[in-house]
């Protein structure tokens, strides 16, 4: 039973056909639940909340056992190394 | 399997019409405003709060007409759901992301103004 982080791949690249995909599993009390980020080209041109309803849309079958998604929707072009650094780094030891 | 759901029907939908419009904006989220029961709702619910707007919260987890009611009237299948003048605006990560980019600030002043 459930939903697995490679059934969510799995949709999303089938769909999108992302240049850059990674989804993580973040049940964070909440439940079964994921951070998806997706690069396509599929994303030029259309407003955010467009793009995260193609992700929603390839994703709709699973979603009854989705508890939560966080969608992180970029183009190519925006998903090239930026000049400024990012304002959130992770420490890592 | 799944009943067929084939869209919200006819009385749902003029209720969620009338509900998304009474106020300027309006979140339905898991829990109310002051006790979140979900750290997404509980971000909307932050960011509103910092941005000084009045808004009303409806609480979808103690109504499943309701919280089964707007996932196809948004087309959306996850909470918080952030309406904005009768408009669906986005769930957590577009209200996030708009926050951060000065578009809330500006579709709220807009609808304070209007």
């Amino acid at each position: 039973m459930g939903v697995t982080k490679e059934d969510v791949e799995a949709a999303v690249a089938a769909a999108l056909s992302p240049t850059h995909l990674v989804v993580t599993d973040t049940s964070g009390g909440c439940g079964a639940s994921y951070e998806i980020e997706v690069v396509s080209g599929k994303f030029e041109g259309k407003r955010l909340l467009e793009r995260h309803r193609m992700v929603n849309t390839a994703l709709a079958p699973l979603m009854a056992e989705i508890h939560a998604v966080s969608i992180k929707a970029l183009t190519p072009e925006q998903a090239q190394p930026q000049p400024s650094p990012p304002a959130v780094t992770a420490d890592k030891a | 399997t799944e009943g067929g759901g084939g869209g919200v029907a006819a009385g749902m939908k003029e209720t969620l019409d009338k509900v998304v419009t009474a106020h300027k904006v309006v979140l339905f989220m898991k829990g109310t405003k002051d006790f979140p029961q979900c750290g997404f709702s509980h971000t909307v619910v932050q960011i509103l709060r910092s941005l000084d707007v009045p808004f009303e919260t409806l609480d979808v987890l103690a109504n499943d007409a309701l919280r089964q009611g707007l996932k196809e009237y948004s087309s959306w299948p996850t909470f918080p759901q952030l309406y904005i003048d009768g408009e669906f605006f986005g769930g957590c990560d577009i209200t996030l992301e708009a926050y951060k980019s000065g578009e809330l600030q500006e579709t709220l002043e807009k609808a304070m103004c209007s």
